[in-house]
Order: C-alpha cells, then structure tokens, then sequence
C-alpha cells in the first residue's frame, strides 16, 4: 500500500498482481495534485512489459475529476504501447458520473 | 440562510485544491443539498482551481480568490487568478481542448464545470487573469 499525502489530500494506492494482469486499488481523491505522483509510483510498477492488463478498481475512490480522466487515458497509453488493455471496475455513481461524461467509455472497458 | 457569503484567498499550490472544493462543499451545505448536487460543485470548483494552478499561473505562485455567495437557493461561485489569462476562451472551451497535452491534461475542465453547474460565465484578459463565475440552485433534499 502506498501512501500520498501532503497537505489537506491523501490518495492510497494498492497493487494486486496476478499473473500478467496489475490490479491497482484506488482510495481517496484522483486530482491534478494528487495525480502527478500516483503516475510515477504506477508507471514503475507496470513498466514490466509482461503485465497486459491494467485494471484500475475504484470502489474506494472518493473524488475524481478531469484530471483524474487524464491520468487514466495516460495509463491507456502506455499499456496500449504494448498491445495491453486497461479496465475500469467498481466506479461509484458519483464518480461514474465523470467517466461517462468524459466519454471514456470508448476506448476503455469500465465495468 | 438568506445572502450568506464568504470569501477565501490562497495560493496557487496544487495541495489547496482539495481544500478549496471541501470549504466550497461545507459553506453550500447549509443549503441542504443532495449527495449528487454536493458532488458537482466539488468536482467544479476542481477543476477552476486547477486551470488557475496550472494555466493561469504555470510554474509561478500567485493568489486565487473564491467568493461564494448564496442568494435564496442559487450558490454562486467565482474564481479568480491574477495569472496570464486565456487569449481564447471559446477555444479553450472547446471540450478536449488543451494547451498541455504533454501534462495528460484531458481539455474537459470548462466542459465539466458547464455540466455540473446550471450556468458558466468565463472572463479573462490576457496577462490580467481569468475570473470563472459558476451559479447553481440547489433542490433541497425533502
């Protein structure tokens, strides 16, 4: 479990590997502070090019907002380098809000 | 609660983002809104506060100032940098439109605020600022 806090915002990052898939568990607010350093911790953990799989659960996310959308189409692109997918799973309604308006929806799988 | 305001100045720190949108969310609270309603405001107030970090002051410091004002149950926001404005509003308000994609900037910041909140108006000078005024009426939860 990684931790990133400073000031007022924390997001929790947990990795879950299985095989050639890397679940990463979400917790907290996904915003433009807290964003830059989850894409450092997270792109040293899936730059292993055997993992073909992301998926991102955000069961205990709190708050996201654009910024959080930019990270994730970030994430899509350095998997989609590699012929990988990333998947979307257990989005609150609050944050599903987002993720729908975004449009994200086409070009990553949100369950 | 009948025109209650407050007034808050911080610098442009990337950390106060969490904190603008949480005194935003309290300050509304006496309004009684729903989980849904609370949620919008917060997500657009996010997203003033980060163009004002990221665009309007880039690599410097500088203040930002929120007002919020209620006016029956219409909360009105505004949030102003003193940064180096948008020469374009209309094209920056062209959803996906971005001048750092290289920041994995999505564009969808003025796009968001304008359907979270029932109105947007954007003002902004260049190298003067950008003031974003957001109003939204709140059904109050039964």
């Amino acid at each position: 479990m990684y931790t990133i806090e400073k000031g007022f915002e924390k997001v929790n990052l947990e990795f879950v590997e299985s095989g050639q898939i890397m679940t990463i568990k979400l917790k907290g607010d996904l915003d433009h502070h807290s964003a830059d350093e989850s894409r450092v911790l997270i792109d040293e953990k899936i730059k292993d090019e055997k993992y073909n799989k992301i998926v991102i659960d955000l069961k205990n996310l709190d708050f996201i907002d654009s910024s959080g959308i930019g990270f994730v189409i970030g994430r899509y692109k350095v998997i989609r380098k590699r012929n990988g997918v990333i998947e979307i799973v257990n989005a609150s309604k609050k944050v599903r809000k987002i993720l729908d308006m975004s449009g994200i929806g086409k070009i990553i799988n949100i369950k | 609660m009948q025109n209650n305001y407050v007034f808050i100045k911080i610098p442009s720190y990337s950390t106060n983002e969490s904190f603008a949108r949480a005194a935003v969310a309290a300050f509304c609270s006496s309004l009684n809104p729903t989980i849904e309603e609370i949620s919008d405001i917060k997500t657009a107030v996010s997203e003033a506060v980060t163009n004002a970090i990221i665009h309007g002051y880039e690599d410097e410091v500088g203040d930002i100032e929120i007002q919020c004002r209620i006016k029956g149950q219409m909360v009105e926001i505004i949030i102003e940098d003193f940064g180096c404005g948008i020469v374009n509003v209309e094209k920056a308000k062209e959803p996906l439109f971005t001048t750092k994609p290289e920041l994995e900037r999505s564009g969808m910041g003025f796009a968001v605020m304008e359907t979270f909140m029932d109105e947007l108006i954007v003002l902004s000078e260049k190298d003067v600022g950008t003031k974003v005024i957001m109003r939204k009426t709140i059904n109050s939860r039964k």
